[in-house]
């Protein structure tokens, strides 16, 4: 049976509530350091943070409703050789995904991290969240929960979370170590925290927080909350095939694009260490731009633009984990997320993968049978 | 019968299927000039990047080619390929293209004969598919 204790809620403060729970893990958790999300002075957003003193958490707020980057990335930074002490990590579902398939790959190691998952209600986007937020971001994170308890959902003020979390059937961070959660809980109260693993057995057992068992109404609330959004997928996988169906609709989808290629820094499981992209071999000889043009007459500048795309969904469409940083880095507004997401769900699927479910199940792309996929070999005469 | 004479990159492995079109041309077999073949040392490193080039510049189809399984020079680079295959199938069509356009064989090192009769089947079916859409488009 794992532990599930409460913690407290304090003058009706989620974001004081839960870092005094961080600090008191930070003291008597048995870790080392903590990675959580701050707002940070000099800038209206919040940051992934490494914490080592108790006293530095006075800006933690990873109930913000913004994640400019998804923090796999920066885990796999800290965990790629032996970290020398035991951090532990607060994570969204989307960023705990990223990170194992980053695991997967090689491109970091759970041995000296324990994965702490928040439920997840959604994020802004990186250009909407300090519009929302204003001068106070911890009071924009109670604004944003207090809505939701209110039952008005998580549009706030006239912004509302990105598509990407409005698609994501992955809200609850089902493979952390420990799990706060939020839905179907009584927040005016306390919120959850489950231990998954014996590693998050470990870090809670000496907070002296108060045992409680999964109030039953959390298992009908996330079940809705994620019906609502596969509905939401779906209609987006529909909506997104329709408009790229044909290689015309597919560079007019992309029209917009400069070869900035931020989606490719933003994507968290974009694994190459250098991309082709970014080497000479697309370095052209400026006469091969001639002779291409001479080809049909015209040639659109810069080159290369549904290459990338489609380059990257046969890279990584099968480790894609939906967070939607794609979108958010995009400076041109394409719907980079709604394209990946949709190809990911159908390269997964051909694969019978999911990514970011399991440590156990192999990259699609890591692995061959000897038996498998005939059919998409022809005969020979 | 149209005019139409598709182009068609084939991307085969050193060890097997060259060696075969290699048999096919010692031989004195006909074989259609539509076939530009690149030679890899293993279909194991075709890139799925190669074939969506070769399909975006306006190829009408693109061959891999490459020992059967068990076969492999390297082991098992072929059923790496196979799987690749898989993936390019499924991605591709999506976009618009017909999944023909995309093809897998295993032809040995001995089997002239049969490189010379699935080039030339490979030819007559492209015929009969059309030219690749993109040959109309302004893409890069």
């Amino acid at each position: 049976m794992a532990t599930t204790v409460k913690i407290p809620i304090k003058d009706q403060n989620l974001v004081s509530s839960l870092q005094d729970f961080f600090k008191a893990m930070l003291r008597d958790g048995g870790i080392n350091g903590l990675m959580v999300a701050q707002h940070l002075p000099t800038k209206n957003s919040v940051m992934p943070t490494l914490v080592t003193d108790p006293d530095k958490l006075d800006t933690a707020d990873p109930l913000a409703p913004v994640f400019p980057i998804n923090a796999a990335k920066v885990v796999s930074k800290l965990t790629r050789k032996p970290l020398g002490g035991k951090v532990a990590v607060v994570l969204r579902p989307c960023e705990i995904r990223a990170f194992i398939e980053l695991v997967k790959l090689k491109q970091g190691r759970v041995d000296d991290v324990v994965l702490i998952g928040m439920d997840c209600l959604g994020a802004y986007s990186n250009v909407q969240y300090p519009d929302f937020a204003g001068d106070n971001g911890m009071e924009a994170t109670l604004r944003f929960y207090r809505n939701i308890q209110e039952g008005k959902g998580t549009a706030c003020d006239g912004f509302d979370v990105s598509p990407a979390c409005k698609a994501c059937e992955h809200p609850i961070p089902e493979n952390a170590d420990v799990l706060i959660g939020l839905v179907g809980v009584d927040l005016k109260d306390h919120l959850l925290a489950k231990a998954n693993t014996p590693r998050g057995e470990e870090l809670l057992e000496n907070l002296g927080l108060s045992s409680t068992s999964e109030p039953e109404k959390r298992g009908k609330e996330i079940e809705k909350l994620v019906t609502e959004r596969l509905s939401y997928r779906d209609q987006m996988f529909v909506e997104t095939s329709e408009a790229t169906a044909d290689v015309g609709k597919l560079v007019s989808y992309l029209g917009n694009c400069v070869n900035c290629y931020n989606c490719r820094v933003a994507c968290p499981v974009c694994y190459c260490k250098e991309c082709v992209f970014l080497t000479d071999v697309f370095d052209h000889e400026p006469s091969q731009y001639l002779r291409w043009a001479k080809r049909k007459g015209i040639l659109k500048m810069p080159t290369d633009t549904v290459f990338f795309h489609l380059t990257r969904i046969a890279h990584m469409s099968t480790a894609c984990i939906g967070c939607g940083q794609c979108s958010n880095a995009c400076p041109n507004n394409i719907p980079v997320m709604e394209l990946f997401r949709t190809m990911a769900h159908y390269t997964q699927t051909a694969f019978d993968y999911v990514a970011g479910r399991s440590l156990e199940d192999d990259p699609p792309l890591s692995v061959f049978r000897e038996d498998e996929f005939q059919e998409v070999v022809a005969k020979s005469h | 019968m149209s005019d139409f004479e598709p182009t068609i990159i084939a991307f085969v492995c050193n060890w097997c299927t060259y060696t075969a079109a290699d048999l096919a041309g010692t031989s004195r077999l006909t074989q259609p000039p539509n076939v530009r073949m690149i030679r890899m040392m293993c279909t194991g490193m075709v890139d799925p990047k190669y074939v969506i080039k070769a399909l975006l510049e306006g190829a009408d189809a693109v061959l891999i080619s490459g020992c059967h399984p068990g076969d492999c020079h390297y082991i098992n680079g072929n059923l790496k390929a196979r799987r690749r295959v898989k993936l390019l199938k499924e991605i591709l069509p999506r976009f618009g293209f017909d999944q023909r356009r995309v093809k897998l064989t295993w032809i040995g090192a001995s089997e002239g004969i049969d490189f010379a009769n699935t080039m030339n089947e490979l030819v007559a079916e492209v015929k009969e598919l059309g030219p690749n859409e993109v040959r109309k488009q302004m893409v890069i």
